[in-house]
């Protein structure tokens, strides 16, 4: 036990030491809050009379989304977008250790690696989590006052975006461990930062989108990090979007909450799975 | 087993990277209060070997242990072997805070980094990003957090290349004063020059196993036809007779040393107080150590 305080103790102090978490939190509060400034005013103009009109024009009547499911969503944009933040943050880490060769000083001082690990997986959960508090802050900072001003609720007060408020951490936190796995195996630093980025902000989306015109290519896609992300969290603007269309095959029904958090967790157990066995437990010269 | 507690012992260990046979059936023992300096040709397989004693590298046979145990059974080997495989530190890491991580690693009080910040005479660049730091300053920042833990064991990969004049003087003394402690040293160098003043024993090795085990004397001593630089004012033509009557061949008797083969220092020495000729100078022509270690790891038998 000791050991795995000790562990834990030197690894945090590792990400303290430089700027990295912060600036990534900084830029994650900013990305937030103008995503959910965004949606909050979109949903708010389609209860409003803007609604109508673009109701009319599409020829149906107006779709008014009720006050906790726009809330969810505008808050849920912390994760719907910004799931690359705490990505970049653990595959940094973990190229960061590679590239500067600082593996083998970690493991002189604790040559029981497993201990090394665990104690990294900890702080990278902790340091997920507290990512994610700054993306909520930027997310709600900015989208309850914008739903407030726009006639529907903020929803502040309700258990439900509260709960919300819980996943969107966990699965926050989640993402750095994945990030550290996908960073164990990539090594190379520039690559794995261009990866993350193409994969989720283009591959991902994309993927998403296209399989969702055949029903195998649904199923599978549901199965996707992002989406089982949205799943899980249980509110995201992509999954939305797409269920607004009732000519969606119904086997394109998301995964549920602990569907998501269970491939979600699956994702992340694999990925630091691969990083042990390919390189953590090698020879380290 | 494994005899003393400071003890490094290295038992047939060998290791393979492929079709590189890195480390060879090497065995060898690096015993407390003395500097043991190993030896051999960059890529003659000390850094693997050193990461084998570590458990950072498997070995593929063979055994290294630390007062008989192996280093990852050791229950905090922080705490009794400090080691440095390479001065290698995160860019953006402060002297400090790289210090404050193994200081934390290990399990230590706060109070021990100024002092070993003080210890290696880093203070003032402590707060600097280690991206910033020369090579000297990197061997004394990856010094301090080897001696974080005051370990009875201290084992240093090249510690002494890149110091300028100053810094070698300073860690020779400083690794004297260690093994004077009672202390082990183990440290690694691919020149012999570099640790001559420095160690008690020498391990050489050539491309992975051993070429030479046993004391800096012995090595000097068995070196073949040796050369001793001996020089003694006005009285240097009355000496070289001297030392040639008694069988030594003197070169450069009106230069400022003469070079003397056959003869060891000791008998020079004996010859000159016979003699009652006072010396000015008298020394092992250094050059001629370094050729024999040459031989060595060239593998030529002499």
């Amino acid at each position: 036990m000791n050991r795995i305080a000790r562990s834990v103790s030197a690894e945090a102090r590792k990400v303290l030491a430089t700027k990295l978490w912060w600036l990534l939190a900084v830029v994650l509060a900013g990305y937030s809050a103008m995503m959910a400034a965004l949606f909050a005013f979109m949903f708010g103009a389609m209860s409003g009379s803007l609604g109508e009109e673009f109701g009319d024009a599409m020829g149906a009547p107006p779709a008014a989304v009720p006050a906790q499911a726009a809330a969810d969503m505008v808050y849920a944009s912390v994760t719907t977008f910004g799931y690359v933040i705490p990505l970049l943050f653990g595959a940094l880490m973990a190229t960061g250790e590679l590239r500067h060769r600082t593996l083998g000083l970690a493991f002189t001082i604790e040559p029981r690696r497993g201990i090394v690990l665990l104690g990294k997986a900890i702080v990278l959960l902790g340091f997920g989590l507290l990512i994610g508090l700054a993306g909520l802050v930027g997310a709600v900072g900015a989208g309850a006052p914008t739903l407030l001003a726009l006639e529907g609720g903020p929803m502040l007060d309700t258990p439900e975006t509260w709960l919300l408020f819980v996943r969107v951490v966990i699965a926050m936190s989640v993402w750095a461990l994945i990030g550290f796995g996908v960073g164990v195996l990539v090594r190379n630093q520039a690559f794995t930062i261009v990866l993350a980025l193409v994969f989720t902000q283009f591959i991902e989306p994309v993927l998403r989108a296209g399989a969702q015109f055949w029903e195998w290519s649904a199923q599978l896609a549901k199965f996707l990090p992002g989406a089982a992300t949205d799943a899980f969290v249980g509110a995201s603007v992509m999954n939305s979007m797409s269920s607004l269309d009732a000519s969606f095959p119904a086997g394109a029904e998301p995964l549920t909450v602990w569907g998501g958090l269970g491939v979600l967790l699956a994702f992340a157990v694999v990925a630091v799975l691969a990083g042990w066995a390919t390189r953590w437990r090698g020879d380290i010269v | 087993m494994g005899g003393e507690a400071g003890t490094v012992e290295v038992t047939g260990l060998s290791k393979r990277f492929g079709t590189v046979r890195a480390v060879d059936a090497l065995s060898f023992t690096a015993q407390p209060g003395r500097i043991t300096g190993f030896l051999g040709p960059n890529g003659s397989g000390k850094t693997t070997t050193l990461a084998m004693v570590l458990g950072l590298v498997r070995p593929d046979s063979g055994s290294a242990t630390i007062g008989g145990l192996p280093y990852a059974a050791l229950e905090r080997p922080a705490l009794t072997v400090g080691a440095s495989l390479a001065a290698n530190f995160h860019p953006a890491h402060t002297g400090r805070a790289h210090l404050d991580i193994v200081r934390r690693g290990i399990g230590l009080p706060k109070a021990v980094i100024a002092e070993k910040l003080d210890l290696v005479g880093l203070t003032a660049a402590a707060d600097r990003k280690t991206g910033g730091y020369s090579l000297g300053m990197r061997q004394r920042l990856a010094l301090a957090a080897a001696m974080l833990g005051d370990p009875e064991v201290i084992i240093l990969d090249e510690p002494i290349n890149g110091l300028d004049p100053e810094g070698i003087r300073w860690i020779r003394q400083f690794l004297r004063r260690l093994a004077d402690d009672g202390k082990t040293v183990l440290l690694s160098s691919h020149l012999l020059s570099e640790v001559q003043q420095t160690v008690d024993d020498v391990v050489v090795i050539r491309e992975g196993s051993l070429a030479y085990a046993g004391t800096l004397t012995e090595l000097q001593r068995g070196s073949g036809e040796r050369a001793v630089l001996v020089s003694a004012g006005g009285d240097q033509g009355r000496l070289a007779e001297a030392l040639q009557a008694a069988g030594g061949h003197v070169q450069g008797v009106r230069g400022d040393a003469m070079r003397v083969t056959e003869l060891d220092p000791e008998r020079i020495g004996r010859i000159a107080l016979e003699e009652r000729i006072a010396l000015t100078h008298l020394s092992v022509e250094a050059s001629h150590l370094e050729q024999s270690f040459l031989q060595l790891i060239a593998g030529e038998d002499s």
